[in-house]
């Protein structure tokens, strides 16, 4: 990855926040999952979301991207828009955050009847209005920096778990948004192929892109992001710059959490 | 013998003709008609919303716990006492496509449903709506998981328009029975008109092994 984005949104005005959420909530079936959230991301930076399983980390995400519809609570981006959730919000409103960001999914989630080019292009063209054109050439750039131009006109069926979901953060890419988020990107990849996409994640987030990234790689976590901010029960327990929170947790379930994850056996 | 042979030889062409005019394009045109039904009954099923799920629900409910014969006299002879007089053509096609719609209905709604909630999620994220998604990245998936059940259906529908007869639509039964009733000749005759329902069912499969065969090529099995 040399070239920098060209539809990318012009990296790092340090320290704007691009994305303001406050006071989340989200219930299922009477089942509280998100309590009250609050998150800030500023332009260019990376937040790594961490926390034991069925924390809610997955359902922010899902929030922020306008695929689950919060009980309460307000998304607001920088430039707009900005959404206050009550029982009365409606699809509409919710989905109007969703071209704001763009999520990577943790089993890829590629269109298996799709070629990797087509893959690519179809949000471009059919949300977004590109003409063709437009959009392959993108996407043949975009390809070409997680080296896999070659493999434009396989099929997703045809590629490594590792390709495929390189192909699914270039899919994301291809929409231009301001905020890419990542669930567990590299959990369900044989080990050997996590390097590869990790590589690319890292390269992304040098190049100024604003990205959340749920994971359970502590080191890789420690390594690119700027906050890392530790959920438990559907709240923030603890946030802070990357190597205070991994490093020197204050509270103690963040410490029990790092320190399972460090030393599992 | 030779005069059995000459009795299938002189009915064979206008039992193919039966076939021809009548069973074909019937067939072709009321599952044409049926699978446009059995989509809109499918989303309505799968919209989440109260009516229309209930609305969707009764009238599958319906056409399959009623018998195909019922509901084509029903049509025929029944709604033209409240006024709706149709002709025997368009009525056999209104009640084979009605039937068609309420099976089909349930075979599409299970194949949407098979495919993962994460190709819904997918288009959502690059900007789709529900009817983009819909429409290019669930209907494919689904239209592959649903080949051989709606070929069985497509089959079924070709030996099922032989009930047009009852109300003297011309198709290819009702042909072997006008056949039959002038020669007296009802084994060779409906053993004959049997032969080429069958031929034509035969020849149905293999174009679903090819139509099958073709949509497999991207599959991906989870
Ligand atoms: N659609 C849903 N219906 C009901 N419950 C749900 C739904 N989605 C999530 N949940 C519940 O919400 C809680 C939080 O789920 P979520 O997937 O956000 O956790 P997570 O932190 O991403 O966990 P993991 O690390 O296992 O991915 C879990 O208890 C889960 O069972
Ligand atoms: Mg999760």
């Amino acid at each position: 990855m040399s070239s920098a984005p060209d539809h990318t949104p012009a990296p790092p005005s340090g320290g704007s926040p691009l994305l303001e959420v406050s006071g989340l909530r989200k219930s299922f079936g009477g089942t509280e999952v998100l309590t009250s959230i609050d998150l800030r991301v500023d332009t260019g930076t990376v937040v790594a979301l961490i926390g034991p399983s069925g924390s809610g980390k997955t359902t922010v995400l899902r929030c922020l991207n306008g695929l689950e519809q919060p009980d309460a609570g307000v998304i607001s981006f920088a430039d707009g828009p900005a959404v206050t959730f009550s029982a009365t919000t409606t699809r509409r409103r919710r989905e109007s955050l969703r071209t704001r960001s763009a999520m990577v999914f943790q089993g890829y989630n590629l269109f298996p009847h799709r070629t990797v080019l087509q893959n690519v292009t179809e949000g471009p063209i059919h949300a977004l209005g590109r003409t063709k054109a437009e959009a392959e050439e993108l996407a043949v750039r975009l390809l070409d920096r997680v080296g896999l131009a070659e493999r434009r006109d396989a099929y997703p069926h045809e590629l490594s778990g590792g390709q495929q979901q390189r192909v699914g953060i270039v899919r994301a890419l291809a929409m231009t948004p301001s905020l890419l988020l990542f669930d567990e990107p590299t959990s369900a990849l044989d080990p050997e192929l996590v390097g590869d996409v990790l590589r690319v994640i890292k390269e992304l987030a040098e190049e100024g892109w604003t990205m959340v990234l749920v994971t359970h790689e502590l080191s890789f976590a420690r390594d690119v992001a700027d906050e890392v901010v530790f959920m438990d029960g559907g709240v923030v327990v603890e946030r802070g710059p990357a190597s205070q929170v991994l490093g020197e947790p204050r509270q103690e379930r963040t410490q029990r959490f790092v320190h399972r994850l460090l030393n599992p056996f | 013998m030779g005069e059995t042979w000459q009795l299938v030889l002189d009915s064979f062409w206008p039992l193919l003709q039966g076939a021809l005019v009548g069973t074909i394009p019937l067939t072709l045109i009321s599952f044409a008609l049926g699978l446009v039904i059995a989509l809109v009954v499918a989303i309505m099923r799968l919209s989440g919303r109260r009516v229309l799920v209930g609305l969707g629900r009764a009238y599958v409910s319906a056409i399959r716990g009623t018998p195909l014969l019922v509901q084509l006299f029903v049509i025929f002879y029944g709604l033209p006492q409240v006024g709706l007089t149709w002709a025997a053509w368009p009525s056999a096609v209104v009640a084979f496509s009605l039937n068609v719609g309420g099976y089909a209905a349930e075979i599409l709604r299970a194949a949407i449903l098979s495919v993962p909630a994460g190709q819904w999620e997918a288009g959502y994220t690059v900007g789709m709506s529900r009817a983009q998604t819909l429409r290019r990245i669930i209907l494919p998936q689904a239209a592959r998981v649903s080949v051989p059940p709606l070929s069985n259906s497509f089959i079924s529908l070709v030996k099922d328009t032989s009930l047009a007869a009852m109300i003297l639509v011309d198709e290819a039964f009702k042909v072997a029975r006008e056949i039959s009733s002038a020669t007296n000749e009802f084994l060779i005759t409906y053993m004959e008109v049997a032969v080429i329902y069958w031929l034509i069912c035969v020849m149905l499969s293999g174009v679903q092994d090819r139509i099958e065969r073709r949509l497999e090529r991207h599959v991906v099995r989870a």
